[in-house]
């Protein structure tokens, strides 16, 4: 283990490099230049320290990592940080796609750069902190504290109707999150303490188990977004700048699952047995209705979108199947969807800068043109698809084999989720890239520049060599989800045998 | 107790010191006239600052004196301090203002010293004969500081409105007391401490009314639904530095009464008040979250939003425990440093052409004068009570006591009332940072507004790093209070 607190570097390196924006002085252009630049060194170099994470985890053991405590609020609730197989990927994927975001908005915002920058800086820090914290309140603090720079984002450099969708964003998380913080207090009475390593083995109540598990769902379902939660993502996607998109599809949606793989099944694992049916109907319904949504979507954002309800979907089911393979698939499907649906927005993003619209009908033809585009657009909408060779496949063919264990039933269901999502995708592709070059404005439309070719390559190749050879994550996984499989059985076996002693 | 003639003065020492020191500024204004008002204004400060030393370095322990009537104690101590700082704030922030209204008289800062006098009386009060007197102490300089503007419709309108109504709380306080002393014998908090908690006497129909009364009273002090009525027109009415002189000090003298009068000699007789309690709780911060929605005038909107606040806090002493009393205490501090901070930016809400109150004035603020802004937009977050910021400890050290007492269903509305009420406080981000700018405001604001401004944002983001200090001296002043 290393001297350094390397997490709390992680956490508040970003927040040093927005201390720096804020002070930044001067003409409005150096002032924009110098805030870009801070920004996209300062996320580049806390890439570059999470990378030290990767490098020294200990894959062999289920034990948290690079832990760090310090004294904080009050007797059990401690500023307590630490990763294991699960969280450590979720880190590495946040700080790989903040600077391409950065990079993203290097031309597409115009306005109030500095501002942005500063917004983009303390997202990091809260997103980073929701996936090293093992303090609940600590949790809870960067999970909520989040919203502050997304409900900005959106609503100062978002679209038309940022006002409604950044409103409907934030009163929605809240909404959800509120009911989390009751729970959490509950839960500090009743095990004395907030420290998550704690509450995982505590075994409380099977009937609060339940209520307590409502108020799990009520905030991650929002954040995931589960079905019928899920109508602010839309909104919130279409009207973000693409950067904004791409950290909300590709972290923020994440966190809500991670918050039932962390919280809610260790915790609460019988509440989370009772309810599994739940979460399965919910999640088919997901995956089918968003799919089919997404069918007729005539906005490239929002068919995006919805194409993340359905890949949601698929994780929380994955999750639920309480085997290897379901809960492996599940996160692989996460990682891999945080790639590739924020690689899609990227993409719908590029269109949108040249062309101010988002308009699927105002495209057509795009491969005469844009070669390089239709290749990037290409390789993502297969992964969209799942083919196998990306990252998409590996995660879907997971998580069929361990809910097929479990019920075959939802894992016909699901299926034609995939077969669903490479009808609307291939669709989009067509009408966008494929056919006759005729409309006017398309003319003289111009391939990937040379910042944008730098944004996208990362991450073609991330999918590509995770779809190819997913061993990496796969090992990082291993040991940190077998042992919340056998805890969960052993939480079971316990609570079974208790029963059949009455 | 020693048995001198003369009772033990070392617990009244800084009440006696700011009556003196009031009557000496008196004595400057009257030989001056208002050319002194600003060095009175400042002197007023001063003194209000040794006071506060003076209660700090005081005994700690809890001493009864002046025949039981008064007592010192760290809650004392605690609420004290707080009720002096935001009184000291008031009377700064308020320089600017009355030289540009010409209000400058040198009484202003005067009466709000008495007031603050008046405050440390009900703080310290352990007889409702006291308590009676410190309230009315405070609210006579109170009543006068609210129509100050004489020449203003608004501001007398004001101060006779906040003068009816509160002479009539003042009589239902009254008339509670009276009730209670004809059922029980005595107004002494120890002495009805004593008799409910020994022998524990079937309680009286009689008692319960008086006790019901004295609630209504002091709820009518605290502002809390349904005895709010008063504080949006009074709010509106007064001028601004004076609201922001209401919605801090007076606000928390007034909790601090509400908890000594129904903790100090009532606490056995839960049963008896809990459920009052937790319906005006309830009912402030659902009517604090819906009525400010349509609030176009921003110290109208303050003013629901207060009485939101004063029932997210009673949650605290709903729940009955030393944790409840602690999570009121640490909510009253965080609650003065977020609307002195937001006060201090609605005061320099200022065209050429006068002050300006609606919150559309607002509009784009953070391009024209983005350090305000920012500071607005942090009280903002933090009065919604979204984490990390200090609005966020508040809430959660009310409903960390109330779920403890297993007030499952106050929470969970309370939590709902909450985001319904982060939509208003919302809105004022989005209107000065989403919207296209307005006029901007006057500049430069002075130095004592970015002082305080300074002090208040800090404080409200950087308090998470830290809360143990306040916390633990929360601890032992809600400890003190059960005794």
């Amino acid at each position: 283990m290393s001297e350094w607190p390397l997490l709390s570097l992680v956490i508040f390196l970003p927040l040093v490099g927005a201390a720096f924006v804020f002070v930044i002085r001067g003409e409005q252009h150096i002032v924009d230049r110098n805030a870009r630049n801070v920004a996209l060194w300062t996320t580049l170099t806390t890439f570059a320290l999470s990378l030290l994470l990767w490098t020294g985890f200990d894959t062999s053991t289920h034990e948290f990592q690079f832990v760090e405590r310090a004294p904080w609020i009050a007797e059990g609730i401690t500023y307590h940080l630490g990763v294991d197989g699960i969280s450590m990927l979720f880190i590495i994927l946040t700080t790989f796609l903040v600077p391409l975001c950065i990079l993203a908005s290097w031309e597409a915002i115009q306005y109030r750069v500095k501002e942005y920058m500063i917004a983009f800086l303390v997202m990091e820090t809260m997103m980073v902190g929701v996936f090293s914290a093992l303090d609940f309140v600590l949790f809870y603090l960067f999970f909520e504290g989040g919203l502050i720079p997304m409900f900005l984002i959106i609503g100062v450099w978002g679209g038309e109707r940022r006002i409604y969708s950044t409103f409907k964003f934030i009163l929605y998380t809240l909404l959800g999150s509120v009911l989390l913080l009751l729970a959490l207090i509950y839960m500090f009475f009743e095990a004395g303490t907030t420290d998550i390593p704690i509450l995982m083995v505590h075994g409380f109540d099977p009937a609060v188990q339940r209520w307590l598990w409502l108020a799990f769902l009520a905030s991650f379902a929002v954040k995931a977004p589960m079905w019928p939660v899920h109508t602010w993502l839309p909104d919130a996607h279409v009207e973000a700048p693409t950067a904004g998109s791409v950290i909300l599809a590709g972290v923020l949606l994440k966190i809500g699952a991670y918050g039932f793989i962390r919280l809610s099944i260790p915790m609460l694992p019988d509440a989370t047995v009772f309810f599994t049916p739940l979460i399965f109907t919910l999640s088919v319904v997901a995956i089918i209705y968003a799919s089919l949504v997404a069918l007729m979507q005539d906005d490239m954002k929002k068919l995006v979108a919805y194409s993340s309800v359905a890949h949601m979907g698929f994780v929380t089911i994955g999750l639920f199947t309480f085997n290897l393979q379901g809960i492996e698939g599940g996160l692989v499907q996460m990682l891999s969807h945080g790639l590739v649906s924020a690689a899609l927005f990227l993409c719908v993003g590029i269109a949108y800068d040249r062309l101010h619209s988002r308009a699927i009908v105002d495209f057509g033809g795009l491969v005469h043109r844009m070669p390089i585009y239709a290749f990037t657009f290409m390789v993502f909408a297969l992964a969209n698809v799942g083919l196998p060779g990306t990252s998409g496949f590996v995660g879907e063919i997971l998580v069929l084999v361990g809910v097929f264990q479990v019920n075959t039933w939802v894992a016909l269901l699901a299926t034609t989720g995939i077969i669903l999502g490479a009808a609307y995708t291939l669709w989009l592709y067509r009408r966008v890239i494929y056919g006759e070059l005729v409309k006017a404005r398309l003319k003289s439309i111009l391939d990937m520049n040379r910042r944008e070719i730098l944004v996208m390559a990362p991450l073609v190749l991330a999918v590509l060599f995770f779809g190819i050879y997913p061993q990496p994550w796969l090992d990082v996984m291993q040991a940190s989800v077998s042992n919340l499989v056998e805890q969960h059985q052993l939480a079971l076996g316990g609570g079974a045998t208790e029963l059949a002693g009455r | 107790m020693n048995q001198s003639a003369l009772p033990d003065l070392s617990p009244v020492l800084p009440e006696m010191f700011v009556a003196v020191a009031a009557m000496g500024l008196l004595m400057i204004g009257v030989f001056r006239g208002d050319r002194a008002t600003r060095l009175i204004a400042w002197l007023a400060v001063v003194v209000l600052a040794v006071a506060a030393v003076l209660v700090m370095i005081g005994p700690q322990d809890t001493r009864v004196t002046l025949a039981a009537m008064f007592i010192a104690d760290p809650f004392a101590t605690f609420m004290k301090s707080l009720v002096m700082l935001g009184s000291g704030l008031a009377i700064l922030m308020s320089l600017g203002y009355i030289r540009r209204e010409a209000m400058e008289r040198f009484e202003y800062p005067i009466l709000i010293l008495l007031a603050t006098l008046g405050m440390m009386m009900m703080v310290s009060a352990n007889d409702f004969i006291a308590l009676y007197v410190g309230i009315e102490l405070q609210s006579l300089a109170l009543y006068v500081v609210a129509a100050f503007k004489r020449d203003s419709l608004r501001s007398t309108e004001a101060g006779l409105k906040y003068f009816v109504l509160g002479a009539l709380s003042s009589g239902l306080l009254l008339y509670g007391c009276s009730l209670i002393y004809g059922f029980t014998g005595s107004t002494n908090f120890d002495a009805l401490a004593s008799l409910f908690g020994v022998d524990q006497p079937p309680v009286s129909i009689g008692l319960v009314i008086g006790l019901v009364f004295l609630i209504a009273g002091l709820a009518f002090k605290v502002s809390a639904v349904p005895f709010h009525m008063w504080t949006p027109d009074v709010y509106e009415g007064a001028p601004t530095p004076v609201t922001a002189f209401f919605a801090v000090a007076p606000k928390i003298a007034a909790m601090a009464l509400f908890l000594r009068a129904i903790v100090g000699p009532f606490l056995e007789l839960i049963g008896e008040w809990q459920q009052i309690i937790i319906f005006i709780s309830i009912a402030s911060m659902l009517l604090g979250a819906f009525a400010a929605i349509w609030q176009s005038n921003i110290k109208r909107l303050m003013a629901y939003s207060s009485i939101g606040h004063m029932g997210y806090a009673l949650i605290g002493l709903a729940a009955g425990t030393a944790e409840g009393f602690r999570g009121v205490l640490i909510y009253m501090a965080i609650y003065l440093a977020m609307n002195v901070g937001a006060f201090a930016c609605i005061l320099c809400m200022r065209h050429k052409e006068g002050m300006v109150e609606g919150v559309e004035d607002l509009a784009g603020l953070s391009r024209t004068n983005p350090a305000m802004a920012l500071a607005m937009g942090i009280f903002m977050f933090s009065l919604a009570g979204i984490p990390p910021l200090a609005g966020f400890f508040g809430k959660f050290y009310v409903f960390f006591a109330a779920i403890n007492a297993e007030l499952y269903t106050l929470a969970v509305i309370g939590v709902l009332a909450s985001v319904v009420g982060a939509f208003y406080y919302l809105r004022i981000v989005k209107i000065m940072y989403f919207d296209a700018p307005a006029e901007s405001f006057e500049r430069p604001i002075g130095g004592v507004m970015t002082l305080v401004l300074g002090a208040t944002g800090i404080f409200t983001l950087f308090f998470f790093l830290y809360p143990a200090p306040l916390v633990a001296t929360a601890q032992a002043a809600a400890e003190a209070l059960l005794r």
